[in-house]
């Protein structure tokens, strides 16, 4: 159940990331200066916290979401749905140890 | 002395097989002090659920409902639970122990931890009428709706409706069932939508959907085509954990998914 729980609540995270990221894009065609002013407050780290909150629940919404449709097709994915989540979650600690060292060394390194 | 002489004559032997004193004697099973935390609910004293602790002394070899019995005999007959056969086969005493649906007439107290109080509740999502005893009857009614009978449009056989082996092998695991409602009061998504057919309904139109001797498949797959039917799964595995009988409840789910994508309209 808390596979499934996670999802929702990375679903809705994400939902509420493309929301701005789809306002705040539109702005350049308003104005372009508006623009640059938005993008450029997001760089502090704060935001730089965000993002990797974000990238986070990208990575398992997009690696759970491939789990859940091999449970749905996958003759044998309702057998090993308790393993293809171990393997959800392991595969999501590969991806965000590197990503994380290098995000986090760019938001608080001052490049 | 003949044989018919001795067995006159000699002692009647307690038991047919000699058993060393350790070994099987009366009063020898542990006993250990356990704390039962039963939600009560009774809506002709208050609307308000409240939490009572029982202090028990139960055996190595009790049960949850042991413990439920002992409650009412011993301490407080109001308490309320249904149970019938108490042996896992009725289906009657489907309930929330320590957080999970499961039999209370199959879980063994020394299974769980007795260090803390265990926890018993109603199961969840069906409207509570007292204590532990639940209104059955939105299970039982999509229960009902699924058709959960033989239907066969050929003439009635004078003799038995022949099968083959592997023919019944494809819904042996759904005839297990009992109705007990653990799968379905444990699916998040029957908690917040009680129109959702649920996973026993589902279960059980799966065992007459693959049975060969069945002709009303595709009626059962365009009722559990709807809305509240089968794609208000969220294969949560919830229904596959709580079954006491084993039955891969998720799995069966799956498979009325695609046989409904694969042979419907």
């Amino acid at each position: 159940m808390w596979s499934w729980v996670g999802h929702r609540i990375t679903g809705v995270v994400i939902f509420f990331f493309l929301l701005v990221h789809v306002l705040d894009t539109s702005l350049v065609r308003v104005s372009p200066e508006a623009y640059t002013a938005v993008i450029g407050a997001y760089k502090n780290p704060v935001m730089g916290l965000g993002e990797a909150g974000l990238v986070a629940a990208i990575v398992f919404h997009a690696f759970n979401g491939l789990r859940i449709v091999a449970i749905d097709f996958w003759k044998k994915g309702n057998k090993y749905q308790a393993r293809l989540l171990w393997s959800v979650l392991i595969l999501w600690v590969v991806v965000m140890v590197p990503f994380l060292i290098r995000h986090l060394s760019i938001v608080f390194g001052g490049h | 002395m003949s044989p018919i002489e001795t067995a006159e004559t000699a002692p009647e032997p307690a038991s047919k097989i000699e058993l060393p004193a350790h070994v099987g004697g009366g009063g020898e099973i542990p006993t250990f002090d356990v704390t039962l935390r039963v939600r009560r609910y009774n809506p002709e004293v208050s609307e308000d659920f409240v939490w009572e602790d029982y202090e028990l002394t139960m055996y190595g070899t009790d049960r949850v409902l042991d413990a439920l019995h002992k409650i009412k005999w011993e301490h407080d007959g109001s308490l309320s639970f249904r149970r019938s056969c108490a042996h896992g086969v009725c289906g009657s005493d489907a309930m929330r122990i320590n957080g999970r649906n499961r039999l209370a007439c199959k879980t063994l107290l020394k299974d769980l931890d007795t260090k803390k109080p265990i926890t018993v509740e109603a199961i969840k999502g069906l409207p509570v009428e007292k204590d532990l005893i639940v209104d059955m009857e939105p299970f039982f009614q999509s229960y009902r709706e699924i058709m959960p009978f033989l239907i066969n449009k050929g003439h009635e056989p004078t003799r038995e409706r022949l099968q083959s082996a592997e023919e019944r092998a494809r819904f042996d695991d759904t005839t297990k069932c009992i109705l007990c409602a653990a799968c379905t009061s444990s699916c998040p998504v029957f908690w917040t939508d009680g129109q959702y057919f649920g996973p026993a309904a589902i279960v059980n139109a799966h065992r007459f959907i693959f049975d060969s001797r069945d002709d009303a498949g595709d009626m059962r797959l365009e009722i559990l085509n709807d809305k509240e039917g089968v794609w208000r799964c969220r294969t949560t595995f919830n229904c596959t954990e709580a079954c006491p009988r084993g039955i891969q409840v998720t799995q069966a789910i799956s498979e009325v998914k695609q046989a409904i994508l694969s042979r419907q309209v």
